[in-house]
């Protein structure tokens, strides 16, 4: 027990947090921002994976690494536009249609991948992010390894909380997109075209999910694995919940799954002589359903989420 | 002078398929003026005020608001035109707050932060101004119907809407919540706007209205100066022939069918409730909603086994929280709520209309497999005799109109020849046509021997129909007494919880 106190007072155990918690953040704001518009996007896992091969793929290809994050949102809203075509013009099934773009979105990424290294047997690498210390805040214990040492992504990934935030709560553009997810007749019945904002907010949450994806091979690892997202996007559909679609709360459950993920790794190490591994890999997973089943029965989800709207439909 | 009428429809047609909702429709209305749109449910009222609000475009003719056209088809048109609307189903988003639900759309849409400090000043003044009264920061979740409308009312008024138009805004509303409308509604006509009020209640549009409108079947038949109008008349209009409410024949009452003996749920709605209907017998419960109806309704409907006290049925014990057996041992249900508890949307007509029976030998085949042109016959059939206006057997339920609708409910629970009819608020948001139709088929269910119970919020309806009146409340229902016996102003009193002083006078 005492074990896993001294792995809390880690600066190690922080930073690593900090780090994993970041393409979480993007995730799960991109599919708050989808969801609270009313579509629900299973498309993240996919494009996630798009992402953090485009990404590393451009600074491959000799790009910068910001051009980069660039391109893996352009491709990250070409999927989402496609998801939005499918289910908010064509009012296809929301479930169907996201996992379609998942298996198509990885699907491709691999194939691209391979047709650019067809012979690559050990994955290739670039010069990923590098960290930026903040001066003098960084040489704070704990905090400032965790919070003052991390890549110029991560930072970016911990202001978007707050725009996302301001957006969606204090602007009239959020307002739209989430009265189109509670009831998007109100919104047309103001002259708002309900088709457009929550195509927008599809492609604009998408190409979050992709930044996402982009961080794991650029700011994370330095190289694309096939299979690397490894259910992190489904991991951001329940966070959202955890959530209650609330941007604040979303920071809080994806710092707390990180958390956990950050533990269990250190846990393995320390504890592993005695308790097989796969207990502790399995740790996080089970912890986020217990607060699920905690928190998310109580919660107010988007009425019209699922729901599609058709203009003029006699109601 | 003259004045440039407000608004003003010239010759609108509007045609979906071969039907014809609008029909070279012409009306105007000036400043300050209350037009009521009176019609029948589908005779296009509603169709005709969309074409005015941009939901639909007009096939031919034009309006005009101020003397210039208005562009067909644009709801920001209309808006920016003056026109608000009332919709009959409110337009608000439960989790969202008052405030947020009513300045949605009044700025643009890039710009970088909502001015909720304006937003708020200008909405407090219009509050006040009409006695709106509702908390711009609470959750639509949490208002009740009267104050959501009010919030309706409120967008409107916020986009500066010198049109108002109310699409039969009291069919949700309680008595009490109805003459706050009105009064409201009145303080706007001093202010100068134009209202147009859609209703099919008559005696609504008389109390409030300076013209009335009449469609029928999408074509304006007459309008006429309100002073001048009276009800016969209007109905008359509004249905194309005179309508005559069927009125209650005086019958020997035979034995009882139904004996409740003290009653009480265990959650506390009803409360040692002793009632005994007879054969040939309506006995009416009015009350205001929530005072246990539901919880009546449910015992009896068989979905509530949760209960103590005796319930008898042709002096056999009652199925309790069993509705198979209760529809089989000779029980009819009209539900309170036809669209949640009488009907499934997504079917076809006939597989409503035989839901009840599928288990029986007419409607199968081998026991198990649904006869399905024996179905389909008595379908054919039952949409002849009770006058269900629609497609056929096979179209799906939620096409139907309320009035149609509720006439297929009553095909259902009649067709088995019930001992007992229990009636829960059977002709509420239904037409005149519709009403007299509902109620005539109760009359020949009586006169054929059977024992109803008829819950209502109209004391009107209580008093023509029912042979014995008793009043429930908080739970307790009072003890049934012929209408003849209390006015109702002493029924209104006992419906407020004042006890029953019949005994004294």
């Amino acid at each position: 027990m005492s074990d896993l106190f001294d792995i809390l007072l880690t600066a190690g155990f922080w930073a690593a947090t900090i780090r994993i918690v970041s393409p979480l953040i993007f995730g799960t704001l991109g599919e708050l921002i989808c969801e609270r518009a009313g579509v629900l996007n299973l498309g993240i896992e996919g494009i996630m994976t798009v992402g953090a091969m485009a990404g590393w793929m451009w600074v491959y290809q000799g790009g910068g690494l910001w051009g980069g994050v660039l391109f893996a949102a352009c491709m990250g809203m070409i999927f989402g536009l496609l998801h939005a075509i499918l289910c908010v013009h064509l009012g296809l099934s929301q479930h169907v249609t996201g996992i379609g773009i998942t298996l198509f979105a990885s699907s491709l990424s691999y194939f691209v991948y391979r047709m650019l290294l067809p012979s690559a047997t050990t994955p290739p690498k670039i010069v990923p992010f590098q960290s930026i210390a903040i001066p003098g805040l960084s040489d704070l214990p704990i905090v400032g390894a965790a919070l003052f040492n991390q890549s110029a992504l991560t930072y970016l990934a911990l202001l978007t909380v707050p725009i996302v935030w301001y957006v969606l709560f204090r602007t009239p553009v959020g307002l739209a997109v989430r009265m189109s997810g509670e009831n998007p007749v109100a919104v047309e019945a103001q002259g708002i075209n309900v088709l457009a904002i929550r195509t927008g907010a599809v492609m604009v949450g998408s190409g979050l999910m992709a930044i996402g994806g982009a961080f794991i091979t650029m700011s994370w690892f330095d190289a694309f694995y096939f299979g690397m997202i490894n259910g992190r996007g489904w991991i951001c559909v329940a966070l959202v919940i955890f959530a209650s679609w609330q941007p604040r709360k979303a920071l809080i459950g994806a710092l707390l799954f990180a958390g956990l993920e950050a533990m269990q790794v250190r846990a393995q190490q320390s504890a592993g002589a005695f308790i097989p591994y796969q207990f502790f890999l399995m740790l996080p997973y089970v912890m986020s359903i217990l607060a699920m089943i905690v928190i998310a029965r109580k919660t107010k989800y988007p009425q019209a989420l699922l729901v599609p709207f058709r203009r003029g439909e006699r109601v | 002078m003259a004045t440039q009428p407000v608004i003003e429809f010239r010759s609108v047609t509007k045609r979906f398929g071969t039907l014809t909702a609008n029909d070279r429709v012409s009306l105007s209305l000036d400043r300050g003026e209350v037009l009521a749109l009176l019609g029948e449910n589908g005779a296009g009222k509603t169709t005709l005020m969309n074409i005015l609000f941009g939901h639909y475009r007009a096939d031919e003719g034009d309006v005009l608001v101020d003397g210039r056209a208005l562009e067909p088809g644009s709801t920001r048109a209309a808006i920016d035109a003056g026109v608000g609307m009332v919709h009959q189903h409110f337009t608000l988003a439960d989790n969202l707050t008052v405030l947020d639900n009513i300045t949605l759309g009044t700025e643009s849409l890039w710009s970088l932060r909502q001015d909720k400090k304006r937003a708020r000043s200008k909405l407090d003044a219009m509050i006040e101004d009409y006695g709106l009264y509702v908390d711009p920061d609470a959750f639509v979740s949490e208002l009740s119907v009267g104050e959501r409308q009010r919030v309706e009312i409120l967008k409107a008024l916020y986009r500066d809407a010198r049109i108002l138009i109310l699409d039969e805004p009291t069919a949700v509303l309680t008595p009490q919540e109805a003459e706050q409308l009105f009064s409201t509604l009145e303080s706007l006509r001093r202010d100068g706007l134009a209202v147009i009020f859609i209703s099919h209640k008559l005696h609504e549009i008389l109390a409030v209205s300076d013209r009335v409108s009449v469609l029928r079947r999408g074509a304006l038949v007459a309008t006429v100066e309100t002073r001048t109008a009276n009800r016969e008349d209007l109905a008359e209009l509004m249905v194309g022939e005179a309508v005559v409410r069927p009125k209650l024949k005086p019958l020997e009452a035979g034995p009882p069918v139904l004996e409740m003996d003290k009653v009480s749920t265990r959650n506390g709605a009803l409360q040692e409730v002793d009632l005994t209907v007879r054969a040939h017998e309506i006995v009416g419960i009015a009350g205001v909603a929530g005072n246990g109806q539901s919880a009546l309704a449910d015992v009896l409907s068989g979905l509530e086994k949760d209960f103590s006290g005796q319930v008898l049925l042709n002096a056999q014990p009652f199925s309790a929280g069993n509705p198979r057996n209760v529809v089989a041992s000779g029980v009819g249900r009209i539900p309170e709520d036809r669209h949640s508890r009488g009907m499934v949307g997504d079917m076809e007509i006939w597989e409503n209309l035989i839901s009840e029976d599928v288990r029986t030998a007419a409607m199968s085949k081998s026991g198990f497999l649904i006869n399905r042109s024996a179905a389909i016959d008595r379908t054919r059939r039952q949409i002849e005799e009770f006058d269900v206006r629609c497609e056929g057997p096979n179209a799906p339920t939620k096409l139907l109109s309320g009035g149609n609708m509720q006439k297929l409910i009553l095909a259902r629970a009649l067709s088995r020849n019930p001992s007992f009819i229990l009636a829960n608020q059977p002709v509420r948001g239904l037409d005149e046509g519709a009403i007299a139709f509902v109620q005539g088929r109760l009359l020949a269910a009586r006169a054929r021997g059977a024992a109803i119970l008829l819950v209502s919020e109209d004391l009107d309806e209580l008093m023509s129909l029912s042979d014995r009146i008793a009043v429930i409340y908080q739970g307790r229902l009072s003890e049934a007494r012929p209408g003849s016996e209390r006015t109702i102003a002493e029924l209104g009193l006992m419906m407020a919880g004042q006890s029953d002083r019949g005994e004294a006078a």
